[in-house]
């Protein structure tokens, strides 16, 4: 991907975009303190920063989403006014969020035009699809423009997002973490297609706790912490991974868990010959079988969409099945979830807007979705505000979740302080088993290495673990036993996983090895 | 010129109540408006309503009178709305209790001559399970088969008004009558003109038991939305279904309980009307009440002492339509209210923004 020295990086290369000392303040913070920031044209500008640092802050204000209270943005030079989407999108300006905003039912094309003017009466879809189809294989991506939106992956909806901000004529691209969604595999494709938008002229702002990425493929860094840009201009050669995590979490990183010899003890969960099917009704698990320990992490590896979402679903009595869940000796398989709460299991869900959290209710009430059935938030019928507030004050505190009261509905807090909001309530109440699904996604670096070690901390006093991770270097720094699934199967199992696995890991995970089942890795 | 409408980001917590006031101001400026457009003397007839609803002792009487069904239908409506469950059969559920109280003395359930002690309570049983009945039907309907709700609430309506016609122009007709006998005295709810031996001051005044019914009801639901696990766990579905299933909670129970509940706030509101005010059971028993408890719950923002302030302004709306020529100026400002309120919530998601200018790009 590193092609030849890149011409961006010579500073005369015209200013495609500028935040000129951007100031924006939400009820008790300030998300942007007179912050600075410029993208080269034809360039890939990432943007770095711990969890709450105004990433995404600063990007609403570039795609015309917040107003600044000081400071401006100019355009190829010239100051505009941003005062909605709108005005961002006549400016060339587009951004895909973190969380998607494409219409399900709608085909690939209809919602291309969503939020165009044109055509004003007469919808020519025929001539959108060409276009679709042209603007896609410009850049190298697949697309049916005919396909409806609901049918896609994540990963090809993320296209449809570009697609349509280049068919609106964007000249500046903005990722909100791209990434955080999409396989490895997906990402490689992902890059792929930004090193192409951008040997076209387009510019890129790509945003990602990934700092591995980072370095990949961005042409320049910048570094934000606390509402302020800490670090600008950085060129990815010069520096390496411990000197970005260095700049944004404001101290060195080490990665140094603590890792106790844990003798694991008797069997917490058991799987056995479990089948179920997905949200379209087709198979997606096919007789899985698998055991926790308490005292074990076990990992599960596979590419999105192999039935690993299902699995822990299937776990916490969220989708129905066949075969047997068996959590301290006891079958709760197609039970509700209450069943499996109160024997015990804890759950981190993938979809933590959508599942994990209630986004129009407050910090308190979100705090403690596992603890209003007991004292002493529950005192009989009544529900106890004091007991929950203080309850809620004290994981804010011990989980350093950001925000401006705990009075303050969640969908306002950044994408990583919402997952350190489920992670504190699900690890804080102690479950004998945890389903945990891409704990560490949307977290900054120095909040990753916190998790690891509670996920460890919680290992040594002997729960069991299902850790289901995309990040292979996750898996191998926390699990004891690694399983890959392959389309709705365990594949292969390896103990004691180490570096030297991750390349067997990777051929089972797409499918490489063949049918070959349980093959075990060696130690 | 342009007129566009753009979402907010974060409308600030003021908003919403503000909005909530300034769109009833708007209301009566845009009533006071047409008034002046057909001729009318806005201000006089404003002062007049408020005099007619709120002049005397007596008439205040006769708002309350008017503003107890109303609370109660709003109640039964705020409930089910906090779920996200759109009960619009209030007025089914309405007409299903009065029948049910009316049952209880016309069928008979109890003999004649039972002193009141027994006849109300019982009335007041078979109003609200009749009602809760009623809202049963669409909740098991919903809960177990997905149906919609706001389909078989609504049709159920209009069978609950079938269904009164039967009973009134037949089996318990008056000589023909599209009404019952009236009920004997035992049936009847204490009203404050029934002390005026002891308390002369109270003579004429209407006001029945009916109005502590719903204030207690207002109470009570207020104590649980705010101070209970039920109240917890229906915030959690009201706002995410999903994660409330991830709670481990049982959702097909509470649409199935919610609708029960709001049936029987409902039904006692009907049990409350025959036995408080009309004293008989007729087809014509509600001008619609369970159709403006939706505007009231709205209005209201669903906080249940809200609703007894939105109903109390609702009834003398009513009231003020039996002294004011022409009648239908409280039914408009009724429905401008309810247009102003909706055109309120769009504020508050969008900002409108004239002209089609584009900041300068070149
Ligand atoms: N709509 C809002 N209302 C109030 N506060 C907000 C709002 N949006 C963001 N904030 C606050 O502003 C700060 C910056 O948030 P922002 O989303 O920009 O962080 P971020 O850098 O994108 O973090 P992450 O990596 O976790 O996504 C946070 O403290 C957040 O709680
Ligand atoms: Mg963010």
């Amino acid at each position: 991907m590193a092609g030849p020295e890149p011409l961006v990086n010579a500073p005369s290369t015209p200013l495609a975009i500028e935040a000129v000392g951007v100031v924006k303040s939400f009820p008790g913070v300030l998300a942007n303190d007179h912050v600075d920031f410029d993208v080269r044209q034809g360039e890939i500008h990432a943007l770095l920063g711990e969890n709450g640092a105004g990433k995404s802050t600063l990007m609403n204000v570039l795609a015309g989403l917040y107003r600044p209270e000081a400071g401006g943005v100019r355009v190829a030079g010239q100051a505009v006014d941003l005062r909605s989407p709108r005005d961002a999108i006549a400016a060339g300006i587009g951004m895909v969020h973190q969380h998607f905003t494409l219409v399900p039912s709608q085909t690939v094309a209809e919602n291309v035009l969503l939020g165009l003017d044109r055509p004003r009466f007469r919808l020519d879809l025929k001539r959108t699809e060409a276009e679709v189809a042209r603007l896609a294989a410009e850049i190298g991506l697949r697309v049916d423009p005919g396909a409806r939106v609901w049918q896609l992956s994540v990963g090809e909806q993320q296209r449809v997002e570009i697609i349509k901000l280049l068919f609106h004529g964007a000249r500046v691209l903005i990722l909100d973490e791209p990434t955080a969604v999409l396989a490895p595999q997906e990402t490689a494709e992902l890059f792929t297609t930004l090193r192409s938008m951008a040997d076209a002229g387009r510019s890129v702002v790509f945003i990602s706790h990934k700092l591995g990425e980072v370095l990949t493929i961005a042409d320049r860094i910048t570094v934000m912490r606390g509402g302020k840009v800490t670090a600008s201009g950085i060129d990815p050669r010069g520096v390496a991974r411990s000197d970005l995590a260095r700049l944004m979490v404001g101290r060195p990183v080490l990665e140094a868990l603590k890792r106790t010899a844990v003798e694991p003890g008797r069997v917490v969960l058991s799987v056995e010959d479990v089948s179920a099917h997905n949200d379209r009704g087709l198979p997606a698990l096919r007789g899985v079988s698998l055991q926790v320990r308490a005292g074990e992490i076990v990992g599960i590896a596979a590419v999105a969409g192999n039935g690993q979402s299902e699995l822990a679903q299937v776990i916490t009595g969220l989708r129905a099945c066949t075969g047997r869940v068996v959590v301290h000796g006891r079958n709760i398989a197609g039970r509700p979830s209450r069943v499996a709460i109160a024997s015990g299991v804890g759950h981190v869900p993938e979809d933590r807007a959508g599942v994990g959290s209630a986004p129009n209710l407050s910090l308190v009430d979100n705090l403690i979705l596992r603890r209003f059935r007991h004292a002493p938030v529950a005192r009989g019928p009544f529900h106890d505000e004091g007991a929950a507030r203080s309850k809620a004050q004290q994981l804010q505190v011990a989980y350093a979740i950001s925000a401006p009261t705990i009075n303050a509905p969640v969908r306002i807090l950044s994408g990583g302080n919402l997952q350190r909001l489920i992670l504190a309530r699900e690890i804080d109440s102690a479950p004998s088993l945890l389903v945990a699904v891409q704990p560490t996604r949307g977290l900054d670096v120095g909040a990753i290495e916190g998790v690891h070690q509670l996920l460890l901390d919680l290992r040594a006093q002997g729960t069991a673990l299902l850790l289901i991770s995309e990040e292979l270097e996750e898996l191998l720094a926390l699990a004891d036993r690694i399983l890959v699934m392959y389309e709705g199967r365990v594949t292969a199992a390896f103990d004691a996983p180490g570096v030297h696995h991750v390349d067997a890991i990777g051929l089972h995970m797409t499918g490489g090895a063949g049918a070959a089942p349980e093959e075990r890795g060696a130690r | 010129m342009t007129i566009r409408f753009e979402p907010r980001g974060e409308a600030p917590p003021w908003l919403s109540p503000v909005l909530t006031l300034a769109a009833v101001v708007v209301a009566l400026a845009i009533g006071a408006v047409v008034l002046a457009f057909v001729g009318g003397d806005p201000i006089r007839t404003y002062l007049h309503i408020v005099d007619a609803a709120f002049g005397d002792i007596g008439v205040l009487s006769d708002t309350l009178v008017k503003a107890t069904p109303l609370i109660l239908t709003g109640l039964a409506c705020a409930l089910a709305f906090r779920m996200r469950l759109w009960n619009i059969g209030a007025e089914g559920q309405f007409l299903l209790g009065a029948w049910g109280a009316s049952a209880v003395v016309l069928w008979p359930i109890v003999p004649a001559g039972t002193p009141a002690v027994v006849v109300i309570p019982a009335m007041m049983l078979a109003g609200a399970v009749a009602g809760a009945v009623w809202g049963l039907i669409p909740g098991v309907l919903k809960a177990r088969l997905g149906v919609n709700e706001i389909i078989t609430t609504l049709m159920l309506n209009y069978v609950a008004l079938a269904w009164i016609q039967f009973w009134v122009f037949g089996p318990w007709s008056e000589g023909g009558f599209q009404q019952t006998v009236p009920f004997a005295r035992e049936a009847w709810l204490p009203r404050l003109t029934d002390f005026a031996d002891q308390f002369p001051l109270l003579a004429g005044l209407t006001t029945h038991l009916g109005l502590v019914f719903a204030l207690v009801a207002t109470a009570v639901m207020s104590v649980v939305v705010s101070r209970t696990r039920w109240g917890y766990e229906m915030r959690l579905i009201g706002d995410n279904a999903r994660a409330a299933r991830y709670a481990g909670i049982d959702i097909a129970r509470y649409v199935i309980v919610v609708f029960a509940i709001s049936g029987a706030l409902a039904g006692l509101a009907g049990m409350s009307e025959v036995s408080g005010v009309v004293h008989r059971l007729q087809d014509r028993i509600s001008p619609g009440y369970g159709f403006t408890a939706i505007i009231i719950a709205y209005l209201a923002r669903l906080g249940p002492w809200r609703v007894v302030v939105a109903s109390i302004l609702f009834g003398a709306l009513i009231l003020a339509g039996r002294e004011i020529q022409p009648s239908g100026v409280p039914a408009m400002i009724q429905g401008i209210i309810m247009f102003c309120l909706i055109a309120a919530d769009v504020l508050v998601r969008y900002r409108i923004r004239l002209g089609g200018r584009v900041a300068a790009t070149t």
